[in-house]
């Protein structure tokens, strides 16, 4: 059996086993962390930064997807600090690209516009960037839409870790990252592709969907994903 | 006092918008009602007056700012108005309107009026305002009091926001309004 270990997570007293990140402890005690690219049978990256977390004695915030809980930490996952970071990051997002809600497939079913209203978001204090963003409809069944990518990156290792395909990377630096298939082929050429539809179902927003929908209409099954991880045994 | 010298003086707004948060604050129904003993709607689209009037409480402006005569009545507007609310998505982010932004105005002008267009083709120049380079929020333009977001914003979030307003309070939005 696994060694078990004491921590606090927001005062309270909690034991988790050794190898759980602070994310998954606090989410085992009824304390949910929010995030955008943490999903229950991937792999954490802490891509998003949003799941970030006050550890006493520890003047950085640190990510709680990729930080191991250990040993007599006491972990603050809730505070006016946090917030105020949270509120940023999902605003940056929300500048970065064109994530019109009003016209999007994944409106009212997308994970951003629904932290976006739980953080109290009402408008975006940053000047927003109106970059022209591709849209690769070239896939027989699946579209890809960069205007709402946030580059969490789910799609890259649900398709490498569970499908064993590995279509997805991100290529490009800072703001110029961008999704890619294959070696920046089109997703219509990808040869390695199996059309399984993993990446569509686990992406957060209407970046990935599938090809027919119209405004609202992508209910997406992120959820069926990470039972299959379950019961794969992969999941802690 | 008469009665009228106590109403609040409010205003609408209609910039680059679709008029649905019009067709929201009038969906407000039966509160409607309730309010149009308390407030004087002095301008908008929905009344007569030409000039933006002076010394306005409230003025709720739809639409994202595209034009140069978007600009100059939101200036004004804000120079007279205390109070300017965002009122959804196209005011608050861009919205519809701001989907242009990635296009050249020009580019984007010519393959509306000129390409394929077989009924005497040209961009309209007299009567039309000069389009900005980008469609953008209020807030990007002036200082905007509160944001009320949606495409369109709920009825019921509209009436309380005025209700708040009339009752003297600053109504706290947070986590009840969404975009889109």
């Amino acid at each position: 059996m696994a060694n078990m270990i004491s921590l606090r997570i927001d005062g309270e007293l909690v034991r988790v086993e050794e190898g759980h990140t602070i994310f998954q402890a606090a989410e085992a005690f009824g304390k949910p962390i929010p995030g955008l690219c943490q999903m229950k049978g991937l792999s954490p990256v802490g891509a998003c930064r949003l799941c970030v977390v006050e550890l006493a004695g520890v003047n950085r915030l640190l990510p709680s997807c990729t930080t191991p809980a250990q040993e007599g930490m006491s972990v603050t996952t809730q505070s006016a600090r946090l917030r105020s970071y949270r509120r940023m990051i999902v605003e940056l997002l929300l500048a970065e690209r064109n994530h019109i809600c009003a016209v999007c497939v994944s409106n009212n079913h997308c994970e951003l516009q629904a932290l976006a209203q739980k953080l109290g978001v009402t408008h975006v204090r940053y000047t927003y960037a109106y970059r022209s963003f591709p849209v690769d409809t070239t896939h027989p069944r699946f579209v890809l839409d960069h205007n709402r990518c946030i580059l969490c990156t789910r799609c890259v290792r649900v398709c490498a870790e569970m499908e064993g395909a590995h279509v997805w990377d991100v290529a490009g630096r800072g703001v110029g990252s961008r999704l890619v298939s294959e070696l920046n082929r089109s997703w219509g050429q990808s040869s390695s592709c199996t059309s399984c539809g993993k990446c569509v179902q686990v992406c957060p927003t209407g970046a990935l969907a599938e090809k027919g929908c119209a405004v609202e209409e992508m209910i997406k099954r992120g959820q069926s994903i990470s039972r299959l991880a379950e019961s794969r045994g992969g999941v802690l | 006092m008469s009665e009228t010298a106590v109403k609040a003086r409010v205003a609408t707004a209609w910039l680059d918008g679709c008029s649905g948060c019009h067709m929201s604050l009038l969906d407000i129904d039966e509160a409607l009602a309730a309010l149009a003993g308390r407030i004087s709607l002095v301008f908008g689209p929905l009344v007569d007056a030409q000039e933006f009037p002076e010394q306005v409480d409230v003025t709720l402006v739809e639409g994202a700012v595209s034009s140069q005569d978007d600009v100059r009545l939101l200036q004004t507007i804000r120079q007279r108005t205390k109070l300017l609310i965002a009122l959804g998505d196209c005011a608050v982010t861009g919205n519809v309107p701001s989907m242009r932004n990635g296009i050249p105005v020009k580019r984007l002008l010519e393959s509306i009026y000129i390409q394929g267009v077989t009924t005497a083709p040209g961009v309209p120049k007299i009567g039309v305002p000069s389009l900005l380079k980008h469609a953008s929020p209020l807030h990007e333009s002036v200082r905007v009091d509160l944001h009320v977001p949606g495409c369109p914003p709920k009825a019921e979030a509209i009436a309380f926001v005025l209700k708040e307003l009339l009752d003297g309070r600053k109504p706290d939005l947070a986590g009840q309004v969404k975009f889109g």
